[in-house]
């Protein structure tokens, strides 16, 4: 298979395309200019992954192809009202922001108070303006070490939409802040970004939100990449709902740093695309964190779910929980590759990873790859991995009291997901996910 | 309690001694066409089997290094450094007073012949290239059980042996299994007829001697519908100032309704290269047990594995691994399910002790149109040391209806209550080391057989000498 050497890609993500995007963009921004002039050199010379890079194992290189996809130009004004419409996943947020295509379409700011107490909310492009010595500190600090190096590089080179928000020392802001990243016309691509960063003891509730307004007649490619840092004592949970149509082509790369008693908790939510890719790389660096990392997905048709995650313990006494469960329908796919390491000196540390595939079809194919490389002795580790089918003794004892095969079966399904959806503490967005899920099964049960 | 504890003294002397090398039959150093021609020129071969070991040694050269998941100690290996045929003359020795003094030395050292005369149906000693030693019970033999080297197998059993050999390990299933077929010598070929229950188990002894020498050793066990068999392995050398390299290939047929057991406890040098290729395939209603110990080596890689190619087949790996400073015991299982209710189970217990690693790679694939297929796997995982280290790679993909899978694994270290707790009545900190260190594994050791059982227990207290204290 040759996918290292397919050319055309650089022709839609051309030289020309990338002036145009600076110039457009980031004309009186030289320290941004700067790095993505570094990101385009990277991005045209790595090539794309290969089977022999262990990262990609089980993955189906076919569908990741970067040809058909070009920057994605500004939605027209009936997209952008129907998009604007539909970004209501949370009904009354502390903040809002919807990107269309990349660009800005509404934007709710915080209340007074928080502001007055210093919290920065904006669309990214405005703060690496506003406050670029905060940004810079912060972004794209984090390395990602999960093998999608070549599309952050083509992240960075074209990304403009994007969330900021810092969060001051002690400053807890209590109802959700929700993002949304539409991705609209045929064959563009969209770079959404989300950074994150919360301060010593502060608090945030975070809720990303990523769909097609079409159902999906033709293709779209996403590359996002979003960045949590947790100060100590910090709290931050964040939920990312992927709902994109069955055609898209999506990389979600989540790289999170958690500190000294912080808790640092993310739920993702994996519904849509042809191939979607999710890595979540999550660092403690500090004793005491708390680290929740859980995953929900459904998936149906074709579709292909490539979830890979690594838990870094580098400092003592610390925990960290992941749980992923995926449902299976028809000929669909999943891959759960996940890694716990413990470095030399994190002794005491609790990591725990568990993998749970319910196969709903005989043609569904689910893939764990549950890992651990254990450096300290003084540890509890474990992880587990377990695939199979609805369990049929409990579809009895359900039917054995007057509930019908069908009613019952639904109920074991959805219950199967409950324990990750009772995770989020929003109860209106609880009540979302259970809805999107539930869609999504449609007339399949 | 404090997490530190000092340096592990591992006593090795047992096997470490060796004699004045004096061959009859030397390949030389180095790998080309003209080593697998003086092999098979010296074994008297038949055309096809020179061309086998031909075509498998372009494969072995045009492979590169598995380095993209395994470890980078693999590049330490100078393979034109390695001496690839050594023998000291052709025919195994029937009776015990025809093997050369030097080598009965060895083999009296090491404790065979007792053993032989005690229980055992069978010998099968291999000192270096050939097997120096073979005898098997007359019952066995009227019995219709062949048990002989793979150049005897080959040669005098061609309808039995080739329609099998080199099928259930490809000659490009990786680079060392083409090696090994390249240029393979010595090993054991056993074939029992249908509904033959050998009693007792057969053993072979596998031992490297001379300095740089590669030992390729192969083995075909076919067991006919209904029967049933027992092989033992065991492997020391001695130590060496330069590295040593072991590429064995094992292959294992059970026909429908046949039970193998395949045992082995490996206690090389730790200057050893031990990449081992073992499968199994299990037919109809059979089963293959892997029982499996790593205890020396400097680097081993092994990942025993059994095909489930008939329904109501199963397949087994019990595996303990234990790597002190300067091994990593790289190990595993691989579970291929081909044909629906077939059920499989690993368990695999490994110690780290001072810097040693441990490594646990599995493969387990149950593809579509399967049913009602199961697998089980549990690692645990104990950590000795502070600088110990542990790794978990399994690798799982399931498909069909009504399969069902389970992975476990945990890591953990000897409780400071446990060792507290003995200590108060009396042991000392050692003592309960080692206690606790065999009771982890203790479930797994009565696997073995009675005799390896008790030398396991005694080789796991010798390397915990001195581990704590």
């Amino acid at each position: 298979m040759s996918v290292a050497t397919t050319t055309s890609d650089t022709e839609k993500f051309s030289e020309e395309n990338f002036r145009h995007h600076l110039d457009a963009f980031w004309l009186n921004v030289p320290w941004v200019q700067e790095l993505k002039q570094q990101n385009w050199k990277t991005y045209q010379e790595l090539p794309l992954p290969t089977r022999s890079d262990e990262r990609y194992r089980f993955s189906d290189l076919r569908k990741l192809k970067l040809d058909g996809y070009r920057p994605a130009q500004e939605p027209t004004e009936a997209q952008k009202a129907d998009a604007i419409a539909r970004s209501n996943l949370v009904g009354e947020p502390a903040g809002k922001v919807v990107f269309g295509d990349n660009f800005l379409l509404e934007f709710e700011g915080l209340s007074e108070e928080l502001k007055a107490k210093g919290v920065i909310w904006m669309p990214l492009q405005q703060a690496a303006i506003e406050h670029p010595e905060l940004v810079q500190k912060y972004f794209l600090e984090e390395e990602n070490q999960l093998g999608s190096e070549k599309l952050l590089a083509l992240h960075n080179a074209f990304f403009h939409g994007g969330s900021f928000l810092y969060v001051p020392k002690g400053v807890e802001i209590e109802q959700p802040i929700a993002a949304y990243y539409w991705s609209i016309e045929c064959g563009e691509a969209i770079f959404p970004h989300t950074l994150l960063v919360v301060e010593d003891n502060a608090k945030v509730d975070f809720v990303d939100y990523y769909g097609s307004l079409d159902t999906g007649c033709c293709s779209t490619l996403s590359c996002g990449v979003g960045t949590i840092y947790a100060g100590q004592g910090a709290q931050v949970f964040r939920k990312i709902v992927q709902n994109f149509n069955e055609e898209a082509l999506s990389f979600q790369l989540e790289a999170n740093i958690a500190d000294r008693d912080s808790q640092v908790k993310t739920i993702a939510v994996n519904l849509g695309s042809k191939y979607a890719r999710l890595q979540n790389h999550t660092r403690i660096v500090g004793p005491g964190a708390d680290v929740k990392m859980y995953g929900l997905t459904v998936s149906k048709d074709e579709q292909e779910f490539d979830q890979r995650t690594l838990q870094i313990h580098e400092a003592p006494h610390a925990v960290s929980d992941l749980l992923f469960k995926n449902a299976l329908l028809d000929s669909s796919r999943t891959i759960f590759s996940g890694l716990i390491k413990v470095a030399k000196d994190a002794q005491q540390t609790d990591a725990y990873q568990t993998n749970r595939n319910l196969l709903l079809s005989k043609t569904a194919e689910a893939n764990s790859l549950p890992g651990l490389e254990i450096e300290a002795n003084d540890v509890k580790c474990s992880h587990g991995a377990t695939t199979g089918q609805v369990d049929e003794s409990e579809l009895f004892y359900l039917m054995a009291r007057g509930i019908p095969r069908q009613t019952a079966y639904q109920l074991l399904v959805f219950g199967f997901f409950e324990e990750i959806v009772e995770k989020i503490s929003n109860e209106e967005l609880r009540e979302n996910v259970r809805k999107l899920v539930q869609a999504k099964f449609g007339n399949e049960m | 309690m404090s997490t530190e504890t000092p340096e592990i003294n591992i006593d090795r002397s047992k096997g470490d001694f060796s004699f004045a090398e004096d061959y009859k039959y030397d390949a030389g150093i180095g790998l080309s066409p003209d080593t697998i021609d003086y092999i098979s020129n010296v074994k008297g071969e038949d055309a096809w089997v020179n061309e086998y070991r031909q075509k498998a040694l372009k494969i072995f050269q045009d492979k590169p290094m598995p380095t993209h998941w395994a470890s980078d100690d693999l590049n330490t290996i100078k393979f034109e450094d390695v001496r690839y045929y050594l023998s000291k003359g052709q025919k195994p020795s029937r009776t015990w007073d025809d093997v050369p003094d030097d080598v009965k030395q060895t083999f009296e050292r090491l404790g065979i012949p007792e053993q032989e005369r005690a229980f055992l149906a069978g010998v099968e000693a291999q000192f270096d290239s050939e097997a120096a030693y073979s005898r098997m019970k007359e019952e066995m033999e009227k019995l219709g059980v062949i048990f002989v080297g793979p150049h005897e197998g080959l040669h005098e059993h061609p309808e039995i042996f080739k329609k099998f050999f080199g099928k259930v390990i490809p000659i490009g299933d990786n680079k060392f299994s083409a090696l090994n077929s390249a240029c393979f010598s010595g090993g054991s070929f056993i074939y029992v007829p249908p509904g033959v229950k050998v009693a007792q188990p057969l053993q072979a002894y596998f031992r490297i001697n001379a300095e740089n020498f590669g030992q390729f050793e192969r083995t075909l066990i076919i067991a006919d519908e209904g029967s049933e068999v027992m092989y033992m392995e065991g492997c020391t050398a001695p130590k060496f100032e330069t590295a040593t390299l072991h590429a064995a290939v094992v292959e294992l047929v059970a026909l429908k309704g046949a039970k193998i057991q395949y045992v082995t406890v490996q206690n090389w040098s730790n200057n050893v290269f031990n990449l081992v290729t073992k499968r199994g395939m299990a037919e109809e209603d059979a089963e293959i047990r892997w029982i499996d110990c790593n205890i020396g080596s400097r680097l081993t890689m092994k990942y025993p594995g059994v095909v489930l190619k008939g329904e109501r087949a199963r397949g087994e790996v019990i595996s303990i691994a234990l790597a002190n400073d300067g091994q990593h015991q790289d190990t595993g299982a691989k579970m291929i399910h081909a044909a629906s209710n077939t059920t499989s189970n690993v368990i695999s217990k490994s110690i780290s002790i001072g810097e040693g690693r441990s490594t646990y790679r599995g493969q387990v694939s149950i593809p579509k149109r399967l049913s009602n297929c199961k697998n089980n796997t549990e690692c645990d995982a104990l950590l000795i040391n502070t600088n110990s280290r542990t790794d978990t790679y399994p690798a799982i993909t399931v498909r069909g209806d009504h399969n069902s899978v389970q992975h476990e694994a945990s890591v953990s270290k000897v409780s400071a209550e446990q060792i507290f707790y003995m200590q108060q009545r009396g042991l000392e900190e050692g003592e309960a080391m080692s206690l606790a260190v065999n009771g982890f594994v203790n479930d797994l050791v009565r696997e073995f057989p009675m005799e390896y059982s008790v030398e396991l227990k005694r080789l796991i207290d010798l390397e915990m000498e001195g581990s704590v204290g």
